[in-house]
């Protein structure tokens, strides 16, 4: 499957960032999934995470100090 | 470079080990037997001698907690991560944070002072530490079936310094305390209490306490070392690196004991313990299941709040408060064993955990 997912992981506690990210890969298969978060923690542990799952993760900073993850396979 | 490495996979590990060799030292300079650093039963010691508790054995301002959140906070300040934040539930979050205390306190410590009972010896700590993963892999079954609390938003750029403003104020009466609330027989009339006998009147040098507390504070900020996240994400999402850091722990907590004559291996006879294993197991199934409902082991969410999270620093004042609640209606565990409502405190806490995860389960995003 191709196209663009958007996973919003702001605001959420541990672990679920990750686990709403993991949800949106696992359906992707591959493509592209953004992911935006508003921690530093956050950020590492979603890339984190799409390292280990062999994904390809760039970020930016999105404006308040939050996070647009890139991840592509 | 040391941020790099923290901030690596293997910050957590490293954290683990600064630990578990400063632990046993605190305990050699005068903490309680196994309790170099308990979260819980400090913030317990906080309570009391803030009078909201008069268990008089257990009453000091242990300044190893502002050191937490104190050494969080220039740590997150300095690296650009001080985001205050809250209003995810927060009732809900001061709630978990009570009966969290409340767990704690019948197994007589928080996780991190689970690992380093096991590291004395303390063989009790199997059972409550079994209980935690236990309560942990509750949690776990209801964050797969998409429990959350909710979403945080940005708040006031000072709302993150209400926690750490209070900490200063708790070093502060800690020096001050002394020249008040004694009568001329030298007895406690508060407003501050001070434990003359027992675990409360046993503690290292503040100073040296405090540093500690600033020092691991600033590490597990840059490491995000947690304790109770440490077994969720090795079940969860079979990840081991914040786990690493309690093997770690362990290891070095165990090397220090040894080396400084605090190892004893055995059941009976533990410091500031009790051998009944099946509420060491219930209590910290408790405990287990509320830190995983709010995302974190209590070491983590003094950590979150130096870091500007409003709903973790109400978590916390949720377990100050519980520790009063604990001691005053005869929640909490002694040496001898359980208080005699114990069985009345795990249910209701178990009750509340347990609609807690069953009735928040909306799911949040796309």
């Amino acid at each position: 499957m191709t196209g663009k997912i958007l996973v919003d992981a702001r605001g959420l506690s541990c672990p679920q960032p990750v686990l709403e990210t993991k949800a949106a890969l696992d359906s992707a298969g591959d493509g592209t999934v953004e992911v935006l978060v508003d921690t530093v923690t956050s950020r590492e542990n979603v890339l984190r995470l799409a390292s280990r799952m062999k994904w390809k993760g760039t970020w930016e900073e999105s404006g308040q100090g939050g996070f647009r993850l890139t991840l592509e396979r | 470079m040391l941020n790099r490495f923290l901030m690596s996979r293997f910050g957590p590990s490293l954290t683990g080990a600064v630990v578990g060799v400063l632990a046993p030292v605190l305990v050699f300079l005068g903490n309680p037997g196994n309790m170099g650093i308990c979260v819980a039963c400090f913030e317990r010691d906080i309570a009391g001698a803030l009078g909201l508790h008069r268990a008089a054995v257990v009453q000091y301002l242990r300044p190893e907690i502002a050191g937490f959140i104190l050494g969080s906070l220039i740590s997150a300040l300095a690296y650009r991560e001080y985001k205050p934040r809250g209003g995810s539930a927060p009732i809900v979050r001061f709630f978990l944070g009570l009966f969290a205390m409340i767990g704690a306190l019948i197994f007589l410590g928080c996780p991190w002072r689970a690992y380093l009972r096991l590291s004395g010896g303390d063989l009790n700590a199997i059972w409550g530490l079994l209980g935690l993963a236990t309560g942990i892999g509750i949690g776990i079954a209801f964050l797969w079936n998409g429990f959350n609390l909710g979403r945080s938003a940005p708040t006031a750029k000072g709302s993150g310094m209400a926690l750490p403003f209070i900490a200063v104020l708790f070093l502060l009466l800690l020096i001050i305390a002394p020249q008040f609330g004694r009568d001329a027989a030298g007895l406690p009339t508060g407003p501050i209490f001070f434990s003359r006998e027992g675990p409360g009147s046993m503690h290292a040098p503040a100073f040296i306490a405090l540093g500690v507390g600033l020092l691991i504070g600033w590490m597990a900020q840059r490491s995000r070392f947690c304790t109770v996240g440490a077994i969720r994400d090795l079940f969860m999402l079979k990840d081991p690196h914040l786990f690493y850091g309690i093997i770690t722990l362990v290891i070095a907590a165990v090397a220090s004991n040894v080396i400084l004559g605090q190892f004893k291996i055995g059941f009976a006879g533990q410091p500031v313990a009790h051998t009944n294993a099946l509420w060491n197991f219930l209590g910290m199934l408790l405990s287990g299941l509320a830190f995983t409902l709010a995302g974190g082991c209590p070491g983590r969410q003094l950590i979150m709040s130096g870091e500007g999270d409003n709903d973790a620093a109400v978590f916390v004042m949720g377990m100050i408060v519980g520790a009063g609640i604990a001691h005053n209606f005869g929640f909490a565990s002694g040496p001898k064993g359980p208080g005699p409502y114990v069985v009345a405190a795990f249910a209701v806490g178990m009750i509340f955990c347990l609609a807690v995860g069953f009735m928040n389960r909306g799911r949040v995003s796309a």
